[in-house]
């Protein structure tokens, strides 16, 4: 009880990115600095190794649709590799260090938002288990 | 002087010993001395071979000093340092000892100067780690720690028989440049390949890394693979396959590093991507490329290890490492948020940091050499490692959603070894002369021209943006509670299986053929039995009493018969 009281004190303290401006702020200073490096693409006169470099903001495009291909094919990865987390665990064996592996075993039909939600309700009332986990010390 | 004849793996090896039986404040400091004195000692060490015997007919030579051994014997001592200060908290003796054998064995490795010693040291690297896995003592840890090694005896075995190929054709056991133009050249290549962890044969690195202890997989990150990238360079410069291996090294890990949800088994996964890059720079041979990949190996094992270790830290502190139950931990711990984000910026390559020196060296080169399509496959691993080490693994950690954890900060002795190989991790970066000067070839190479520096950044930066873009539009896959299927289901799930199923259908077949045979004889049984029951049959119970009565006469008669000839002839 003493715990999860002195959580709730500590969660009343703002964190930076707790306040939404904060995100915003950063959040466009990196666009401005994407914006900034294809604009320089024009103004530095860069020596070319690769007849490829010549296309206009080539790095750019290159990085950009080369990480949404890679998540696109990795997503779809998962509707053939992806088995529950106890897919290759004995049976007979048992896991006493993850204590909660058996109370959520979410499928594949879970999104994110129901996955967030579980993890903050179940934040607070699992704090006094965290902490026992953490003493408990995997390396000692 | 005898110190120079002493191989740097002896100190280590004597550090083991020590520590098995000192405890506390003293063993601590035993261990962080042995690195230190032995690095002092390395760095007086000229080149040349320090050590030479002769067994059976063979030189033996188990120290020998060069450029390319020193430079991994000093990450070496640099990586050993740091991990034994990042484990000082640890109190398990077996731990202790293990780390200690476990850097021994790696030294000892790339000062070998024959494939005798080698595979010795070889053998050794994989008995000293294990403990590393187990000491997590878990029953999971206990049968990845055991796969892990049969993989690795396997690779030595197969060295084993590589190396007595190779005397028989050379009639030496000397280790040099081998190539491929001989069995014994594949199958040392295959030996080298499998702690190299090559496509197909990567799955043990995945598997056990993520299995280990927090400071255990700090270690196994920095010697292991570094040791095979070490011996690759050594055997196998200039060799085309390679290349190609390399390129695929790169691209195929970072597809299921997105969907991993164990944070370390990320990091096990961008490792065999950096390797990648090393074994590409291997493959092309010539002194810009394989500068390129003795520093990036150089880095990698500061940078990876920084970043194993800010998740070893988060998993010390929250007992937890999935994606999916951490989150919003910058809050608590700004310390190892800072440190992890400087590993992330050196994986990623951003100038800078570390790994914008030594990877743009491996980069040019393919491109120097004509690999047009080697090139484009590296470009986007480096886009795609940005993606999952460099973003992803702090992201879901320290930022994403709140995930109520509220750890603070690690013990002090693990920020520090956090701290060390942050520094060098800049440090390099804003001055990669003091690397490069320590490198096997002089190739004047500047990183540092607006052409690189933009390019890169303009690559980073907006690998970025597809994060952040597929982010709002909900495209980017969750973190969840998932095995992902690699090649290790096919030896732990699907030959289990088929073997099984075949051994079912063996046993049936073998059970119905008993059952005929059986079957058949206990009809023949009955069969002669039915033949001979009858009144007087031969295998009947009773007798009538006229059969008696007619033997009792044959037996008379031939009584009678047998004194009348005795009479005759007598």
């Amino acid at each position: 009880m003493d715990i999860n009281k002195s959580n709730n004190e500590k969660d009343n303290k703002q964190y930076f990115f707790d306040n939404p401006k904060n995100t915003k702020w950063v959040m466009n200073i990196f666009y401005a600095c994407c914006v900034l490096v294809v604009v320089l693409d024009f103004v530095i006169n860069r020596h070319v190794y690769h007849s490829w470099e010549n296309l206009p903001a080539f790095y750019p495009i290159y990085g950009f649709v080369g990480c949404v291909v890679l998540v696109v094919i990795a997503s779809w990865m998962r509707t053939f590799l992806m088995r529950s987390e106890d897919y290759y665990d004995h049976p007979d064996d048992n896991y006493s260090d993850n204590p909660d592996d058996k109370h959520s075993d979410n499928n594949s039909e879970n999104s994110l938002e129901k996955a967030t939600d579980e993890n903050t309700h179940k934040g607070a009332n699992n704090q006094a288990e965290n902490k026992k986990i953490g003493d408990h010390d995997v390396d000692a | 002087m005898w110190m120079l004849e002493l191989p740097p793996f002896t100190l280590f090896f004597i550090g083991g010993l020590i520590a098995a039986m000192t405890r506390g404040k003293l063993r601590g400091a035993i261990m962080v001395a042995i690195p230190v004195i032995s690095a002092m000692h390395l760095w007086t060490v000229p080149e040349g071979i320090h050590l030479q015997l002769t067994f059976l007919d063979y030189e033996l030579v188990p120290y020998r000093a060069d450029k390319l051994s020193l430079m991994f014997g000093y990450v070496f001592h640099i990586a050993a340092f740091i991990c034994i200060i990042y484990s000082l908290h640890v109190k398990d003796t077996v731990q202790q000892v293990a780390a200690m054998l476990y850097a021994g064995s790696a030294l000892g490795a790339v000062f070998a100067g024959d494939l005798l010693t080698l595979f010795v040291f070889w053998e050794l690297l994989a008995f000293t780690s294990v403990f590393l896995i187990w000491a997590r003592r878990t029953s999971r840890a206990y049968h990845a720690g055991m796969r892990y090694l049969i993989i690795q005896v396997l690779s030595g075995v197969i060295l084993l028989v590589g190396a007595l190929f190779y005397a028989a054709e050379t009639g030496s056991l000397a280790f040099g440049y081998i190539g491929l133009d001989s069995i014994a050249g594949w199958l040392i290549l295959i030996a080298f390949g499998i702690k190299c962890a090559f496509p197909f044969a990567h799955n043990w690195l995945t598997d056990a890394y993520p299995e280990a202890t927090p400071t255990g997989t700090v270690l196994l990150s920095a010697f292991t693979t570094k040791v095979a990238v070490y011996a690759l360079a050594r055997a196998y410069p200039g060799t085309e396959l390679l290349i190609y291996i390399g390129a695929a090294m790169t691209c195929f890990p970072i597809f299921f590093a997105v969907i991993e949800n164990d944070l370390r088994r990320v990091l096990a996964y961008s490792l065999i991507n950096q390797v990648g890059f090393m074994v590409v720079g291997i493959g092309i041979g010539t002194a810009l490329a394989i500068n390129g990949a003795i520093a990036h190996a150089f880095n990698d094992v500061i940078f990876k290890g920084l970043l194993f270790m800010s998740m070893g830290a988060v998993l010390h502190m929250t007992g937890r490492i999935n994606g999916s139950d951490l989150g919003g931990l910058y809050k608590t711990m700004p310390k190892t948020t800072i440190l992890c984000l400087i590993g992330a910026a050196s994986i990623s390559a951003f100038p800078l940091f570390s790994g914008f020196v030594s990877k743009s060296m491996v980069m040019s080169a393919a491109l120097e050499n004509g690999y047009d399509w080697i090139w484009l496959m590296l470009l986007f691993a480096s886009a795609g490692v940005f993606h999952h080490a460099g973003i992803k693994i702090p992201y879901f950690a320290f930022f994403a959603h709140d995930s109520g954890l509220r750890a603070s900060d690690p013990p002090r002795n693990m920020l520090f070894a956090m701290f060390i190989a942050a520094s060098l991790c800049v440090a390099i970066g804003i001055y990669p002369a003091a690397l490069y000067s320590l490198l096997p070839y002089d190739t004047g190479y500047n990183p540092y021209d607006a052409t690189h520096v933009l390019a890169q950044t303009q690559l980073l930066l907006f690998s970025a943006l597809a994060f952040v873009w597929l982010n709002i539009r909900g495209m980017y896959p969750p973190e969840l509670r998932s095995t992902n299927l690699d090649v290790d289901w096919i030896y732990r799930r699907a030959i289990p299986n088929v073997l099984q199923n075949v051994f079912a259908v063996i046993w049936k077949a073998d059970g119905a053929l008993r059952n005929a045979v059986r079957g058949r004889l206990n009809q023949c049984q009955s069969f002669i039995a039915s033949k001979h029951k009858g009144l007087g049959g031969l295998l009947s119970g009773s007798y009538p009493s006229g059969n008696m009565v007619l033997w009792v006469a044959v037996l008379l008669a031939s009584y009678l018969f047998i004194g009348f000839v005795s009479k005759l002839t007598a």
